[in-house]
């Protein structure tokens, strides 16, 4: 039986994963630190008390954000 | 010299600057404390994933400055503040520099969608402090709205051009009811020194520090300008006439 491998976008880019994640789980594998960022799951802000428990799936969109440079 | 005070909070400096631009990040730091400045702006943007870049954040002692996130190149009031929601969620503040903009090339503001986004921006519990054009008549409607600040612009973003339309600027401050924050356009000290002249209350810029060819010397001359165009506002200056009066005594001269 072939593993299903789930598609999600990841800021605006297709991204794949092995199976569902949570937030916390995502900015982990990615080497990001969970408290210089902002995440928005299909469209919705996901507030950093519900990293753990907000769980990406097949499908989501996912945006991750940070502060750069600007006036 | 009284401090600025913007929705309860309150600031040593009036001059605001950017964080974008700069030669490097240890320029902007550097800039930073030769200016004064105890706020700065920031603009919310995807993180890279593809590779480990820089944190700004490593940049900013933010025990010491206030992070005011802006929703920069927004075009509609929906992005606007899809992208004031993000940059509270990643600032952990709810202040806003509201941005909608109306027009690629001279970046100037959407006025329609600035009202309609601080309308909601206010009604979702934020600090809406919006970038507009110097248009008294705005600014009023901007202030209904709940907005904590209004920001006319001097004249076009990073254009450097000064202080278009100082009488619109001074018209602002006599009707408004909240912070006058004269917001881009400004090229140098002495534009920084006209804006708070004319009543401002404080100074925004970025491009005029970071562009310069010492920026570090720039951010300090800009510290001095807005000190010293306050210190002028309050002092009050002398009428403007048109033929001269002798500053030294008309009596006692030599000779007559």
């Amino acid at each position: 039986m072939t593993r299903h491998l789930m598609m999600i976008k990841l800021n605006g880019d297709p991204h794949q994963l092995a199976q569902p994640l949570s937030v916390s789980a995502l900015l982990a594998q990615l080497e990001i630190d969970a408290r210089r960022v902002a995440v928005e799951l299909n469209l919705a802000v996901v507030k950093k008390a519900a990293y753990d428990s907000s769980l990406i799936t097949d499908g989501d969109e996912v945006e991750i954000v940070n502060f750069v440079g600007g006036g | 010299m009284s401090d600025l005070v913007i929705a309860g909070r309150t600031f040593r400096s009036r001059l605001i600057v950017g964080t974008g631009k700069y030669p490097s990040h240890a320029i902007m730091k550097a800039c930073h404390e030769a200016s004064g400045a105890d706020m700065v702006t920031v603009a919310v943007r995807r993180v890279d994933i593809s590779r480990k870049t820089e944190s700004l954040l490593d940049y900013i002692d933010t025990s010491k400055i206030f992070l005011l996130p802006n929703t920069a190149a927004c075009f509609t009031a929906a992005d606007a503040i899809r992208t004031a929601h993000l940059g509270r969620e990643a600032g952990m503040s709810n202040w806003v520099k509201l941005e909608v903009i109306g027009d690629e090339q001279t970046l100037f503001p959407d006025n329609e969608g600035l009202l309609e986004a601080t309308r909601v921006l206010v009604k979702d519990g934020f600090v809406v402090l919006p970038y507009t054009n110097d248009d008294p008549v705005m600014c009023r409607k901007l202030a209904d709205a709940g907005a904590a600040a209004v920001m006319p612009l001097g004249a076009p973003i990073g254009s450097g051009l000064g202080i278009q339309n100082p009488n619109n600027i001074r018209i602002i401050r006599e009707q408004a009811k909240v912070p006058v924050i004269v917001d881009a356009g400004v090229g140098t000290a002495s534009d920084a020194a006209v804006a708070m002249e004319l009543g401002a209350d404080a100074v925004l810029m970025n491009t005029a520090i970071a562009g310069a060819t010492d920026p570090v010397m720039m951010a300090r001359a800009m510290k001095l300008a807005v000190e010293a165009g306050r210190l002028a506002y309050l002092a009050g200056r002398i009428p403007r006439k048109l033929y001269a009066s002798a500053s030294s005594p008309l009596q006692g001269v030599v000779g007559s």
